[in-house]
């Protein structure tokens, strides 16, 4: 089935959560709602499902308006943060609830849950409670729920925020391949933009309550719009600096040149902002067109295969982001070398100036 | 400040532990040089938090001894021990002013008003808090109020150890670094000896100079960040720290040499015949698709934006490799090259030391 959002607003006591918004999710899509905590993605979500009422605004399913209808009447599943379950129930019994709602005979619900179980790796468990099990496995109770009764709209409003981080990067591994082979309309809600990228499908940046992009991931990703949709979508936060443009070329902080790309020789001499992720500032020079940054270490964060150190160079915090575990120390003075071949160039109001 | 020895360290929460897995904490000995950060790493249910309770003597260990420096205080209750703890969730007295709250456990103790007054003055110039000095607590952000844990935690001269447990969980997540920052920069003025208990690999490796990987109720690994992401001495380590994790490869051994599914390995080190379950460890980053290696069939592509990971299938070897940005990811008739010098063979998960050459 199809979702579509006409101007779909919401008010509460005269303060805007989701401003008009209108998108069209199709058929089999896996959506990703982008955006820092309070940026809206929960209550589009609800709206979305029929657990708010739209201020103003219309929504369709597969062409149909179900703006008035009930949410018990829509088939949709959600999926919270908080992991739900019947604790009193086991795994099984859990898994099959929304079967029995439904009043399907057992030997279906038997195979159902049976299938469900297997994807989700639940099968050894499915006479425990749940509370005898991990955090990890809980959750899987929970997303097993929401695929077993073929919703044709599944929410999921960041199932993966109270996992343990080795359990995240297994389930971000299993989730898209659990939806690949369903017909529904999946829209997953997330603050960290490598999820959104990993389960590729598409996009929404979302921002104080807008919608400020929304497209395939990789296309918002590689070609934000704006200043925002970039920022939305880069962790560690993209660098930002403003840069002059003189004649041909770029300089930031009076003393740092680099030639414009040819694209963008016929811009106006002024101030610019540009945008620069993290990635592309490194110790080693790399990349087709690389400056030098002095800066002073703030920290080294570690990861484990990356570091993301942070520095300061002209009065601003930058981060740069590279394989391998650095030693830098707090306070160091260092040199990072940024490839500005790759840079985003936005006009001062946001806009991003396009080739 | 002191030096802590865990020795000869055993837990169990049953009465009568008879087989392996009814050890919360199986074996342990180890000792934490005075004034050195250090993490413990692992996985929920690994056994850091009966550890971080033995340490602070909220539990009495079922084995073994507890030394801060030449001290046994394996007996001594938690007030007894000098420690300080900072936990996940904020404590603070909202009713209290700042200044109060980090006065607190000074005047608990009956410090004189004029050494209180220079100590908080001074640990709130370290943790940013001199502005919201005379401010209530409870108008404070959640990192603001987490400064103040972290301050009270710092507050007392006479501490033996520091433990934090998971500080930054409320922590909004673009705040994170900056505390972060803080944290090292007053690891390094104050030189006490400070714990970090968390699941989280970026929270160890960016606090610790030495982090300690425990699974299930055992020590895997103690070392540096460098040596865990280069080095792992066990299979669990190489999985857990990087991401996506070390590809852990099942292997057979003939006449001293590793083979993967048919296919003769060169690694780094070598095991003999009668070595236990073997595997061979690498990590994604050091796979790349060449001319000349193991024919796979690429599975999925993940596009996680400067990178993809690269799902692909060897006979029945699923193999994880990391390409970057640009890079060509072939669609037919793909081999991969390992870099045997990254290369190793673990046998029953642990890493053979390479023999000296």
């Amino acid at each position: 089935m199809s979702l579509e959002l006409k101007e779909i607003s919401k008010r509460i006591d005269g303060q805007t959560h989701i401003y008009p918004t209108s998108m069209t999710l199709e058929p089999g899509s896996f959506n990703v709602l982008l955006g820092t905590t309070l940026s809206g993605k929960t209550t589009l979500m609800q709206l979305m499902a029929g657990l708010e009422k739209p201020t103003s605004g219309q929504l369709f399913f597969n062409g149909v308006d179900v703006t008035n209808t009930k949410v018990q009447n829509r088939n949709v599943s959600m999926v919270y943060q908080q992991f739900i379950n019947y604790p009193n129930f086991n795994v099984f019994d859990n898994i099959a609830s929304p079967l029995r709602v439904a009043g399907l005979p057992d030997a279906e619900i038997k195979s159902r849950v049976g299938r469900f179980a297997e994807l989700l790796r639940l099968s050894p468990m499915l006479q425990r409670k749940p509370s005898e099990l991990s955090g990890g496995q809980q959750q899987r109770i929970a997303i097993a729920r929401s695929l077993v009764k073929d919703s044709e709209l599944i929410l999921l409003d960041e199932p993966l925020a109270n996992l343990d981080f080795k359990l995240r990067e297994e389930l971000r591994d299993e989730l898209p391949k659990l939806f690949a082979e369903k017909n529904c309309v999946v829209v997953y809600a997330t603050t960290e933009p490598v999820e959104a990228l990993l389960f590729g499908g598409y996009t929404a940046a979302l921002h104080e309550g807008r919608v400020t992009q929304f497209g395939s991931t990789g296309s918002i990703y590689r070609e934000p719009d704006d200043l925002i949709s970039a920022k939305v979508f880069s962790e560690p936060p993209i660098n930002t600096a403003n840069v002059k443009k003189q004649g041909a070329e770029f300089v930031l902080a009076n003393t740092i040149r680099w030639k414009a790309p040819d694209a963008l020789a016929g811009l106006p001499d002024a101030t610019y902002i540009m945008g620069l992720r993290p990635h592309l500032v490194g110790p080693q020079a790399h990349g087709k067109q690389s400056v030098q940054i002095e800066g002073e270490v703030l920290i080294a964060e570690l990861s484990g295969s990356e570091s993301i150190l942070h520095f300061t160079f002209d009065d601003n915090t930058w981060v740069s982001l590279a394989h391998g575990v650095s030693t830098a120390k707090i306070g160091e003075h260092s040199t990072f070398h940024a490839d500005v071949s790759d840079a985003f160039y936005f006009h001062a109001d946001g806009k991003r100036i396009r080739a | 400040m002191a030096k802590i020895t865990l020795s000869d360290l055993r837990h169990s929460y049953m009465p009568n532990p008879s087989n392996d897995e009814d050890w919360a904490l199986k074996y342990l000995d180890l000792s934490w040089d005075d004034g050195g950060a250090y993490a413990l790493l692992g996985p929920s249910g690994c056994g850091k938090t009966t550890l971080l309770n033995i340490i602070s003597g909220l539990l009495v260990p079922s084995h073994g001894r507890i030394l801060f420096d030449e001290n046994d205080v394996t007996a001594l209750a938690p007030d007894e021990r000098r420690i300080a703890q900072v936990f996940q969730f904020p404590v603070v007295y909202d009713t209290m002013t700042v200044f109060d709250n980090l006065a607190f456990p000074l005047r608990n103790r009956g410090m004189a008003e004029p050494e209180v007054k220079a100590r908080v003055n001074e640990i709130a110039e370290m943790t940013d808090l001199t502005p919201m000095l005379k401010q209530r607590a409870s108008g404070l952000t959640a990192d603001g109020k987490q400064k103040i844990s972290l301050g009270r935690g710092l507050v007392r001269t006479d501490v033996n150890a520091i433990l934090f447990d998971e500080p930054l969980t409320v922590i909004d997540p673009h705040l994170k670094w900056q505390l972060r920052s803080k944290l090292k920069e007053l690891h390094q003025r104050v030189a006490n000896t400070m714990i970090y208990v968390t699941h989280d690999q970026t929270e160890a490796l960016t606090f610790a100079d030495k982090v300690v990987v425990m699974n299930v109720g055992e020590v895997v690994q103690v070392g540096t960040p460098v040596e865990l992401f280069e080095k792992p001495q066990h299979t669990f380590v190489g999985h857990f720290i990087g991401s996506p994790g070390m590809n852990v490869l099942a292997c057979d051994i003939n006449n001293g040499k590793a083979f993967l599914a048919g296919t003769e390995m060169k690694t780094s080190n070598k095991a003999d015949s009668k070595s236990g379950k073997t595997e061979i460890g690498i990590r994604p980053e050091f796979i790349s698709f060449a001319d000349e290696g193991l024919p796979v069939e690429v599975t999925r592509v993940s596009d996680a934006g400067r990178f993809s990971v690269v799902d692909v299938m060897h006979k029945d070897l699923a193999i994880k490799l990391l390409v970057n940005e640009g890079e060509n990811i072939p669609s037919e008739g793909a081999k991969i090259a390992m870099k045997p010098e990254q290369s190793r063979i673990y046998a029953d998960g642990w890493l053979i030391e390479e023999a000296s050459a």
